[in-house]
């Protein structure tokens, strides 16, 4: 019994000592946003590697999951006779809901988890150690760029994720299904709202690309320096990440969407 | 404090200077009131068996790791008390080879030798040129420039990391195991050209090793480290010559001395008898 109690409490405070240098890393990562406005170069490169590197993914996930809203909510829209609400329907699911989610799990899955691995190994391999020595601080040339690589690509990887897939359901709705396109489009026109819908979706992708990216960030700068230890911080990037993100849309959807 | 009558050369103070030095990894200590000096223009090694902190005196001394008591002084500034710009001040002027050579992959040769300069200095892109070719013909590489680092072999490696630290002319080079695993070729190359950068740029150099022979042919003074002690010192001649056992037992390679062959356990019958493994 005493035994499972001191065990708990040695889980306990190295839950919160994590807990500790994970806000630590990410205040030291503040810090260093505003050095990189004058090395842009830095960020650009990371925004290649953590976005453009991650499209195909993100575009090919966005046409499936459009394709099969389309199927779905037709053959229930059609038993009301509501199918021409099928644009808007689409349009609000994902650009409020499964554009920023979706896309934030795939991006902790693709983006975060090279995140982790990379920094892990560079810790492994002794490469910060050996730029500490040269008088150049880790958080700012290594850590920071990818921080604000990854805050940048993941509103807009969600936005791309969200556009395509209005035009997955599109395909399905009006190609396959015979979906008038006129209403399609002009009812997702005037039932979208820009600063209810979109801005909400965009607000969420923000906070998930922050999230994903601090924690990818932090496990792999926390990580055990061997090969068991950078995987053991992979796998929990890609889970706590993917566990915050569902957290969060809860809690950012309540505050949204809840209180009307 | 006894035992540093020499170092009282008042023209001539140490460039590093550790005192009562400790420190401890969880509950095991590593270091327990370490003297030691590190005098300006020699090479000085720091040897000992494997497990002696001799990396993690170096660590200590470049500030990325803070003692338990002591204090660590480099230039006349004490390492642990400088806030982190003076200590990143500090550091650009010691330069550290890592036992890996920690060459940053994702660049080439040019590129890893290049990185310090980019970083702490505006200087002309051709400058910087003529700068790194100087740096990597001092070691030998100038024609490996277009390399990938994880194309290298270890010995390069490590001349390239050697290169890299000399980028912004330090005023002392730490060298970590610079020994290990390399073959004969490539370890007298590496011998040679720590003697010869010490001296030709003047630098001070500090090695860490465990290759006594390699070690002791180009020291000017060694530390014999052991149980977070300094168990011996002095000049390679005089250790040679030292009646003390575990300077004999160190520097000759006997298995068993002062220093036991086995690691500490219980009576080997008792072990044998106790039937089955228990858990810790």
């Amino acid at each position: 019994m005493l035994d499972w109690l001191a065990q708990l409490g040695r889980h306990g405070l190295s839950f919160f000592e994590r807990l500790g240098r994970g806000h630590l890393l990410l205040l030291a990562l503040l810090r260093g946003v505003p050095g990189l406005l004058l090395r842009p170069l830095l960020v650009v490169q990371q925004v290649y590697a953590i976005g453009v590197l991650s499209l195909l993914i993100i575009v090919v996930s966005g046409v499936f999951v459009g394709m099969v809203l389309g199927l779905q909510l037709y053959n229930t829209l059609v038993d009301f006779g509501a199918e021409a609400s099928l644009g808007p329907v689409i349009a609000l699911t994902l650009v409020r809901e499964l554009g920023p989610v979706v896309t934030a799990l795939l991006f902790a899955g693709r983006a975060g988890s090279a995140l982790t691995a990379e920094i892990g190994l560079m810790k492994a391999t002794e490469q910060l150690s050996g730029m500490e020595m040269m008088a150049v601080d880790p958080v700012k040339r290594v850590l920071a760029p990818r921080f604000l690589g990854g805050f940048i690509a993941m509103p807009l990887l969600a936005a791309i994720f969200s556009l395509v897939g209005v035009y997955g359901g599109y395909f399905v709705g009006v190609g396959l299904l015979g979906v008038d396109e006129g209403s399609y489009w002009s009812q997702m026109q005037s039932m979208v709202d820009f600063d209810d819908d979109v801005m909400n979706g965009v607000i969420k992708s923000l906070v998930f690309g922050v999230v994903v990216t601090w924690i990818a960030v932090f496990e792999g700068n926390d990580a055990v320096p061997t090969s068991e230890g950078v995987s053991r911080a992979t796998t929990r990037t890609v889970v706590h990440s993917s566990l915050a993100v569902l957290g969060l849309d809860f809690v950012l959807t309540a505050l949204m969407f809840g209180v009307d | 404090m006894g035992p540093f009558v020499y170092m009282a050369e008042e023209h001539n103070p140490p460039l590093v200077q550790v005192r009562g030095l400790r420190f401890a990894r969880g509950s095991r200590p590593i270091f327990d009131g370490v003297d030691l000096d590190i005098r300006r223009g020699q090479v000085t090694a720091i040897m000992g068996p494997s497990g002696t902190g001799k990396t993690t005196l170096l660590k200590l001394i470049g500030g990325q790791l803070r003692p338990s008591a002591g204090s660590i002084s480099v230039d006349g500034q004490d390492v642990h008390r400088l806030g982190h710009r003076a200590l990143y001040e500090l550091r650009k002027r010691m330069g550290m080879l890592f036992q890996s050579g920690a060459l940053l992959t994702d660049l080439n040769v040019y590129e890893n030798v290049a990185f310090p300069l980019r970083e702490h200095t505006d200087l002309p892109e051709s400058m910087i040129r003529d700068l790194v070719l100087m740096k990597l013909e001092a070691v030998g590489l100038r024609g490996a420039r277009r390399l990938m680092a994880n194309e290298l072999s270890g010995g390069m490696a490590r001349r390239v990391a050697l290169a890299r630290a000399i980028a912004l002319d330090p005023m002392m080079i730490m060298y970590d195991e610079p020994f290990t695993g390399q073959d004969p070729i490539s370890m007298g190359v590496l011998v040679k050209l720590i003697r010869s950068l010490n001296d030709a740029l003047g630098l001070t150099s500090i090695i860490v090793s465990h290759d006594v022979h390699e070690t002791a042919a180009i020291s000017d003074y060694i530390y014999l480290l052991s149980d977070g002690r300094v168990v011996a010192h002095g000049t390679p001649a005089e250790l040679g010559r030292s009646s003390s056992d575990w300077a004999q037992q160190f520097m000759q390679g006997l298995p068993d001395g002062p220093v036991p062959f086995h690691y500490r356990a219980a009576p080997y019958a008792d072990d044998l008898l106790a039937g089955r493994e228990g858990r810790g």
